[in-house]
């Protein structure tokens, strides 16, 4: 991939005009909202909210399923970059149907999700179920398989060495932190699930350690994700070991779609200044032990 | 930002099934700009914004069921101003509301008035019962009433209340209805899109322009953030009028 930019999922996903606008507006590649077997409303609202360094959401995973996804899909094609699906399920089995009923250039497993009953982290958290998922979807699709993790974990490396047994081609790390927010007047905690994931700037520097950790330990790519506003935040990403990096909640920022063009365009100034190429820059942190 | 508590000062009854709350805090908005509605316990909606203090509800669903439940001295939780509201531009202008769209343009058309903007107003609605704000209108300006059932005014749809009017001599046309009638007056303005402002109505989530549920084919406008406030030259070609999402992103 030329350009490491990638929009990440859960982001303007649901619809193909809105990953064709990321493409057209600078991104390299881009995840789709996470797709599963059955069709989901999401939690009730509040599902965002803004909290101090970033956003809350408990989206609550809500998609037409992969039946009625596909056309989506094409649509987002037509910018001419690669379309990642991200898939969710809570068996392996899941998985599979989700991944065998699409065609996109690649699947990101969502075993990360921090607010959704059955689904995402309630199953990625376990190094059995990371292996098994990943195993089952790269048997059954010729495409590449990213896994996307969770850092609330103990040890994010032993979740990105289980994705890499199972034949995983990338990590992506991280998903959102588990986070909370209550409203002072009523007492009630705002997020209509009640607790949801933090994303944005708050969770870079844990986004930069998971990145680096992971880089440390799988020798398949990381690609960073987590609070990456600005291209040196996405050059610090590559600088921890990310091949790649995905921006998310900084759509919200006033430049918008515009966000894309600004962080490759600001990443390429930088490696002409350093006279270096973006594999020379990736993991550049290892040099100081 | 986390939502503000907004305590109900005051509640009107402006027909059996729609009511208009003030409260305590008042939001600087541009008029056609949002809140972010929560209701506790039940669910967060876009509302638009009527008064300084207040919006104006009609009885739809479980969210604003739950609304029509709550008395003066309850509150509600609210996020905003949010998006783009109306541009007021020009020295005569029309407004075009069908039912509670009514709402945002009542605080346009007596935000122009004080302007010293000509305003002449087109309410459409079903019967002389769902009739909202004529004091406001009729204080902003010359406002001319269409009903379904022929009960007030001229009989039939809002676009009926035209063809007593020239279009030509308005600088802008502002309009906010359901989206059948918008759609149908943008297809009758030919030529003239663009000095169109039409309020659009999708399944706003988050309000912030990330989750991509309100989302316009084919280019991906986000109303949220982009609208709600839209040029009707810019939903030439789009799914306005055609389709929507609904809450899991599937067309409906």
């Amino acid at each position: 991939m030329d350009n490491p930019v990638m929009l990440a999922a859960g982001i303007l996903g649901t619809t193909g005009a809105s990953l064709k606008r990321a493409v057209l507006s600078g991104a390299g590649a881009v995840v789709t909202k996470s797709v599963g077997v059955a069709e989901r409303e999401g939690h009730r609202g509040p599902a965002v909210v803004q909290v101090e360094g970033g956003l809350l959401n408990a989206m609550g995973l809500p998609n037409p399923s992969y039946r009625h996804f596909q056309e989506e899909i094409d649509i987002g094609r037509d910018g001419g970059a690669p379309v990642i699906a991200s898939i969710f399920g809570s068996s392996p089995a899941e998985f599979v149907e989700v991944a065998r009923g699409l065609d996109a250039d690649g699947f990101e497993l969502n075993l990360s999700c921090p607010h959704a009953e059955r689904y995402g982290a309630e199953i990625g958290c376990e190094v059995y179920n990371v292996e098994a998922i990943t195993r089952a979807v790269k048997e059954s699709s010729s495409v590449p398989v990213w896994v996307k993790l969770t850092p609330n974990v103990a040890e994010i490396s032993a979740l990105g060495l289980a994705a890499e047994r199972g034949g995983a081609d990338a990590i992506v790390a991280i998903n959102t932190l588990r986070a909370m927010a209550i409203d002072v007047e009523s007492c009630r905690p705002i997020l209509g699930n009640r607790f949801g994931g933090l994303s944005g700037p708050a969770i870079k520097p844990v986004a930069v350690k998971c990145v680096y950790d992971l880089a440390g330990a799988v020798k398949i790519p990381v690609i960073g994700v987590g609070g990456v506003s600005s291209w040196e935040d996405a050059c610090e990403m590559i600088i921890a070991g990310a091949r790649g990096v995905q921006v998310g909640t900084a759509l919200g920022n006033a430049e918008g779609y515009g966000i894309f063009r600004s962080i490759s365009e600001g990443l390429s100034i930088y490696l002409d200044r350093k006279d270096m190429a973006l594999q020379e820059l990736v993991g550049a942190a290892r040099r100081f032990p | 930002m986390r939502p503000k508590d907004a305590v109900i000062t005051e509640i009107v009854s402006e027909t059996p099934s729609v009511r208009t709350l003030r409260f305590d805090i008042t939001f600087d908005a541009v008029p056609g700009q949002y809140l972010m509605v929560w209701v506790r316990g039940v669910d967060e909606i876009p509302m638009s914004i009527s008064y300084s203090n207040g919006i104006t509800v009609q009885k739809v669903g479980e969210a604003t069921g739950a609304i029509f439940d709550l008395k003066v001295g309850d509150s509600l939780g609210v996020r905003g101003p949010l998006g783009n509201g109306f541009a007021l531009l020009g020295e005569r202008i029309l407004l075009v509301g069908g039912g509670v769209g009514a709402a945002p343009l009542a605080l346009l058309g007596e935000e122009a008035a004080e302007k010293g903007i000509e305003v002449t107003t087109i309410l459409g609605i079903r019967g002389c019962d769902d009739l909202i704000f004529r004091e406001r209108f009729e204080g902003a300006g010359d406002l001319v009433i269409t009903t379904d059932d022929g009960s007030m005014g001229i009989c039939g749809r809002a676009s009926a209340g035209l063809s007593c009017l020239d279009l030509e001599d308005y600088d802008q046309i502002y309009l906010c209805g359901p989206e059948p009638m918008m759609a149908d007056l943008i297809g009758r303005c030919g030529g003239m899109e663009a000095k169109i402002q039409a309020s659009i109505d999708r399944y706003f989530k988050c309000g912030l322009g990330i989750c991509g549920s309100c989302s316009i084919d084919p280019e991906g406008i986000r109303p949220c953030v982009e609208g709600p406030v839209i040029r009707g030259d810019r939903l030439l070609g789009t799914e306005f009028g055609r389709y929507k999402r609904g809450p899991s992103g599937r067309k409906r």
